[in-house]
């Protein structure tokens, strides 16, 4: 007999090695343009009628020759996500540790060179925080800060302690850290991280990001490949829909997708679609993107991937919102403040990332989620099973 | 049709074969030149390594087609790894197919034993060729120990049922990252064909070429079958019909009154 031995992974075998950057630049942008005005009708149907879907499936199924069968694939995604994952919706709440930034990103009231108050919570203003929002119902919360080196790894190791403890489930929207970084975050609790990409074109991005370490359009693209390498529960992507054509700039987030369930196969993944809201500052969007189209990109998503998690923040309306449970999306955040201090103090506006569209309660927002014959899930994970051993 | 890259080292066929079952040697020969199969696997417990006049190994040595040894056998990873030892050592070969089966009667492969004797002979320096049930998390596992390819099956060996795995064949096609080639069960030129339509990228057959009546002709016939398979699906192929679903009413309404 042979004796037991344990397989641990010592270094990445070759297939698996390669980071999206290197996919992304051997990709052409006009090239993935082209791929969705080309489409036809028979390419939407042909997309209608699989299982499983490609990314040029996808191209078809968000193109304008799929705007005559809206209808259908919405049909099709409702039936999918109730399928795939029942009458429920999660719930969650932002929570905005600190609005210091030291970027400058066109679109962001966070931005450096707006003249608003900078604060970053302490301690003692955490622990009000999490107990007004605890005291709202939330078990899932997700820390969102600005970028900057002074709310960055001594800050993150001393507030995940202190917060961990009432929550199951803790994701974080911060300034892309190194693999090392996301694994001491894992053993502090985390267990989910958002890194939009704003924009997958290179020459946009560096467009909207005129000063600090945001600029760097490949060491933001590659924390993806980063979480996953630490082997985070659940990584969340997006682009900021209006900085580019917004059909091309999900048909990369598609290839980057497809590229990380490939590699990080233990890792669960979200999507989320935020689109460019007003903001102090800010700019007009350049691709704007209609509520029907929204609809029709939602419903894409859902046919290229069944079981992918789809969050919806509260910048989409209250009627929108309403629906959405039914369009395909799992995850929702509810009576978010964009402020930090803004659950346990009466913050002032000045101090907000953007502004929000849908200002209804927690408990309004459930009681929708209720009249739509679905369930509100407020527990979705339980610490023990990430715990390391 | 692509060629098919398997550790650096390129095929033109996507048909790989098995060496045994066949009647005579002859019989051998001429179906694997009919199938055009590039890459033939045989077993090393069939081989007689003393006698150079070993009648399975020279003719093949003669038509020049790359020799895979399997494990074929073996039946726990230390079994597998001083077999691929020994493979290497008689064939020059660092290529191997590991198979390790306890169980005599339905040969079924022993997952967890082949990933350590797969991560073991990766150190030692072979390409692993692991044969497997079609588990998906497996493939995976197998794939980050190092693995050139997977060769999950498509149904129990030697019982030509062929893709009765298939939903989850389908799940590792989506997520390998190196070549899959479906190996077991597949009984009949459209299975293999439907594997390779589904994106396998190769097949391996063995008894149903032989132990057909005529092996030569039906070796064709799965050299037909796979380049058909293959061509369909780097064409694009077109999927069953698309039947109109219908969205609930509120959110019909909610839709047509969007802008
Ligand atoms: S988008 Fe992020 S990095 Fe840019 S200014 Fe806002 S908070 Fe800072």
């Amino acid at each position: 007999m042979s004796k037991v031995s344990v397989v641990r992974i010592v270094e990445q075998s070759q297939a698996i090695t390669g980071q999206f950057s290197q996919v992304l630049d051997d990709m052409d942008w006009q090239a993935m343009s082209r791929s969705h005005q080309m489409k036809t009708e028979q390419d939407v149907i042909r997309a209608l009628a699989k299982d499983k879907l490609g990314v040029e499936d996808f191209a078809a199924l968000i193109s304008s020759a799929a705007e005559p069968y809206l209808l259908e694939m919405v049909a099709k995604s409702e039936g999918i996500t109730q399928q795939r994952f029942g009458n429920t919706i999660s719930l969650f709440a932002p929570l905005y540790l600190s609005n210091a930034c030291a970027n400058e990103c066109t679109y962001c009231g966070f931005s450096m060179s707006n003249a608003i108050r900078r604060l970053t919570l302490n301690e003692q203003q955490v622990d009000a925080e999490v107990a007004a929002i605890k005291a709202k119902g939330f078990d899932h919360i997700l820390l969102v800060t600005g970028e900057t080196n002074k709310v960055a790894m001594p800050y993150f190791e001393r507030m995940l302690p202190r917060i961990k403890p009432h929550f199951s489930q803790l994701s974080m929207e911060v300034q892309p850290l190194e693999m090392a970084d996301y694994e001491r975050l894992q053993q502090l609790g985390l267990d989910a991280v958002l890194v939009y990409q704003e924009t997958y074109r290179r020459k946009t991005y560096l467009e909207h990001h005129l000063r600090g370490n945001k600029g760097n359009f490949n060491y933001r693209l590659d924390a993806l490949d980063r979480i996953g390498q630490a082997q985070i529960h659940k990584i969340g992507l997006g682009v900021l829909l209006g900085l580019e054509d917004w059909r091309t700039d999900s048909i990369a987030m598609a290839h980057h997708l497809r590229h990380l369930q490939k590699r990080y196969w233990r890792s669960r993944f979200s999507v989320a679609f935020p689109r460019i809201r007003p903001c102090e500052g800010g700019i007009e969007p350049k691709s704007v993107i209609s509520d029907r189209q929204l609809v029709q990109l939602i419903a894409a998503w859902r046919l290229f991937d069944a079981d992918l998690e789809m969050s919806l923040s509260t910048r989409e309306s209250p009627t929108f919102r309403q629906h959405a449970v039914k369009m395909g999306f799992t995850t929702m955040s509810a009576e978010s403040k964009t402020q930090p201090g803004g659950y346990a103090e009466e913050a002032q506006p000045a101090l907000e990332q953007f502004q929000i569209s849908d200002e209804r309660s927690v408990s309004d927002i459930a009681a929708m989620i209720h009249a739509q014959g679905k369930e509100v899930v407020w527990k979705d994970w339980d610490p023990a099973l990430t715990s390391r051993f | 049709m692509t060629p098919l890259i398997i550790a650096d080292q390129e095929f033109g066929s996507r048909l790989f074969v098995g060496t045994g079952k066949y009647a005579s040697a002859e019989a051998m020969t001429e179906s694997i030149l009919a199938s055009g199969a590039e890459l033939v696997t045989l077993s090393l417990r069939r081989l007689d390594l003393q006698h150079q006049t070993d009648n399975i190994l020279k003719p093949l040595q003669r038509m020049g087609v790359k020799l895979l040894p399997n494990t074929s056998g073996a039946r726990n990873a230390q079994e597998a790894i001083f077999a691929s030892e020994l493979a290497r050592e008689a064939l020059q070969t660092n290529w191997v197919k590991l198979e390790i089966h306890p169980d005599p009667r339905y040969l079924m492969p022993d997952g967890n034993e082949t990933l350590v004797a797969a991560e073991a002979l990766i150190k030692k320096g072979f390409v692993v060729m692991p044969y497997v049930h079609a588990d998906p998390v497996l493939c995976k596992r197998l794939e980050e120990v190092g693995c050139q390819c997977v060769m999950p099956l498509g149904s129990p060996i030697g019982s030509n049922m062929g893709l009765a795995s298939r939903p989850f064949l389908d799940i590792i096609l989506e997520q390998a990252n190196v070549p899959v080639i479906v190996d077991a069960g597949i009984g009949a030129p459209s299975d293999a064909s439907l594997a390779l339509e589904m994106g396998a990228d190769a097949v391996l057959v063995n008894t149903a070429m032989a132990v057909a009546k005529q092996p030569k002709q039906m070796s064709k016939a799965f050299r037909l079958a796979v380049e058909a398979g293959r061509l369909a699906y780097e064409s694009g192929l077109g999927e069953k019909r698309f039947d109109a679903a219908h969205a609930t009413s509120p959110l019909t309404e909610f839709i047509g009154a969007l802008s």
